[in-house]
């Protein structure tokens, strides 16, 4: 690794001031994915202001909906005994990344922080452009099974791996963020992190030194029906192939408001509002579901190697909805799931 | 017994078990107090590098608090000087700001209870207790660490008494080679907090419903130990070794040594 300076600070102006000034110095929440990316070099900061100490950690009540403070953790967020109640949908989510041990570390805001990537990004001696602009992209045309089908450029096919940011981007968050000189900016989620474009360097649309003080969950109906899914190669502690954000509020049987998110589809959580629209006045139905998840994946551009994540994300879509339906209890549908996908393989 | 043991710093009943198990060779190099590392080499030379990973394996689980013996580092660059405790004793240090908690438990403080697997966060070996929740200490930098309290395999212990997961994972023999397992220990240990404290995990049924304490099927159990890699898949083991402690009533032993060995 190399060498940086570390600085301790105990309020927020003093961080904010320090990283705006100097382009290579960044934030350390929980560090869980920048130490790992300097050990590999692919990130070289050259100062480290510690903001895991300052004092934006409170879970509380704002206006009707609920404010998360960015320095809180993964772990205490999704035990929140008012998260749990009001927003399962954001629990279930955590709960679904990484394990036990990261999530005690990693703080909400470097969760939203974290680098969306791939292998070569990882790999120093492989071209990226969002590791080194101009380099190329060693994924385009390489080994890109666990790409994107959606919002990808030339420039950049990588995933973004947060399950946390899937349930945010669903549930309408909205960012808060302090710059230099107390200037202060709400970002709605859907406008936080952005799509490669000619810029895969830049993950999100926050300025140097722009320090997230929390993260704004709205109001919503949506708690009693809600589910997030999870699909990966092993049955815990992996990235997402696909995964949905799925939550529903029904009149009877038709379908009043819809929200669905996807991870592992794009550079961002992947809001498939072609679905939703689609389902609004509808009944709630297996049919309309799957309905409603081939117009959403009409869209998507595979690319040589991840075909399947197209059909793999309509069912997960589908799987999702039936879950939110069901009133988000896990496992009523896995049992099921796991024969489907035991018949699948002998196909 | 104590003054002409072979094995001082051993329990008797561990001296007792190498005494039977070292041939008489062994004993000696022990004795003139040849390192573990050379001694294990030595052990894979003779032919019997089986047994010697399973005494490897029994060292971590009783690994235990040591008087701690700082290391001097050879070269410092952007040094922070770092006060936190380790297993109850206070420490203090000058640390580079790069060295992670791990390489400080390991390499400055002599705790090589906790392990390097993977070095990147995804195999577990490393996990310790960090102000009462478990994390990974190969993605802790060690300054950050000021003022909190750090717990290792090493200080699980009490005196010669083992933790109850320690014995746990002796009884059903929670492992084989042994690396991942001080990591397996200390993050089974701070589990059972997170239990006791009603937290969920992905495969709670559902999360709104909330209990002052949750009780730990064995799906549980495996989801939440999912941050822990085993590649020997001691896992059956494992959950046996936790769900005796978390449970109220003891599990089963499903193994016994073979006749005329003991």
């Amino acid at each position: 690794m190399r060498a940086f300076k570390y600085s301790n600070v105990s309020d927020a102006g003093t961080a904010i001031k320090l990283v705006s000034v100097n382009q290579t110095a960044r934030f350390l929440g929980g560090g869980t994915n920048l130490v790992d990316l300097m050990k590999e070099d692919v990130m070289r900061p050259t100062e480290l202001v510690d903001v895991s100490r300052l004092k934006y950690a409170r879970i509380e009540k704002k206006g009707n909906g609920i404010s998360i403070g960015a320095t809180a953790t993964n772990a205490s967020t999704a035990n929140d005994e008012n998260i749990r109640e009001k927003y399962p949908l954001l629990s279930m989510a955590i709960l679904a990344g990484a394990s036990a041990q990261i999530r005690n570390m990693a703080t909400n805001g470097g969760n939203l922080n974290q680098r969306t990537r791939c292998t070569y990004f990882y790999d120093v001696n492989m071209p990226c452009n969002k590791r080194a602009p101009g380099s190329g992209c060693g994924a385009l045309h390489g080994v890109n099974k666990n790409h994107a089908i959606f919002g990808w450029s030339e420039k950049c096919v990588a995933t973004y791996p947060s399950d946390m940011a899937v349930a945010l981007a669903a549930l309408d968050a909205v960012v808060q963020v302090e710059g230099v000189n107390n200037t202060k900016r709400s970002i709605p989620f859907a406008d936080f992190h952005r799509l490669p474009g000619d810029h895969p360097e830049r993950d999100n649309n926050l300025q140097q030194g722009e320090f997230i003080t929390s993260i704004d969950l709205p109001a919503n109906g949506l708690a009693e029906k809600s589910y997030y899914l999870k699909i990966r190669e092993r049955s815990s502690y992996a990235f997402a192939l696909v995964s949905v954000a799925a939550a529903l509020v029904t009149d009877g049987n038709t379908v009043k408001e819809v929200r669905i998110a996807l991870g592992g589809v794009a550079h961002k959580p992947w809001r498939a509002s072609v679905a939703e629209h689609w389902l609004i006045g509808k009944q709630a139905t297996e049919a309309n579901f799957k309905a409603a998840a081939a117009a959403e994946l009409k869209n998507a551009k595979p690319l040589a190697h991840n075909k399947y994540k197209v059909s793999l994300a309509a069912k997960a879509i589908v799987r999702a909805l039936e879950g939110a339906l069901q009133g988000g209890v896990y496992g009523a549908m896995e049992a099921d799931s796991t024969t489907t996908d035991k018949n699948q393989d002998h196909e | 017994m104590e003054e002409q043991s072979k094995f001082p710093e051993l329990s008797e009943a561990e001296q007792k078990a190498l005494e039977e198990l070292l041939p008489e060779e062994m004993s000696e190099i022990i004795a003139s107090g040849i390192k573990r590392r050379h001694f294990l080499k030595l052990f894979a030379v003779t032919g019997t590098s089986l047994l010697a990973a399973h005494l490897l394996g029994i060292e971590q689980l009783m690994a235990r608090t040591v008087p701690i013996e700082q290391q001097a580092p050879l070269l410092i660059e952007n040094g922070v000087n770092l006060s936190f405790k380790v297993n109850g004793s206070q420490q203090q240090l000058l640390v580079d700001s790069r060295m992670t908690l791990l390489d400080t438990l390991r390499e400055r403080l002599n705790l090589t209870g906790s392990k390097k697997g993977c070095d990147h966060g995804q195999c577990g070996a490393c996990t310790v207790i960090l102000d009462e929740k478990r994390v990974l200490s190969c993605l802790t930098l060690a300054v950050t660490c000021e003022d909190k309290k750090v717990t290792t395999i090493e200080g699980l212990a009490t005196g010669n008494e083992l933790h109850p997961m320690q014995t746990s994972f002796i009884k059903h023999d929670g492992f084989q080679c042994g690396y991942c397992t001080p990591g397996q220990i200390c993050s089974a240990v701070a589990l059972m907090d997170e239990a006791k404290n009603g937290e969920a995990s992905y495969v709670t049924a559902d999360v709104r419903r909330k209990s002052r304490s949750v009780k730990l099927s064995d799906e549980e159990i495996r989801e939440r130990m999912s941050g822990n890699i085993c590649r020997c898949g001691a896992y059956p083991n494992i959950v046996d070794a936790i769900r005796e402690v978390h449970g109220d009533k003891a599990v089963a032993q499903v193994w016994q040594f073979a006749e005329g060995t003991v």
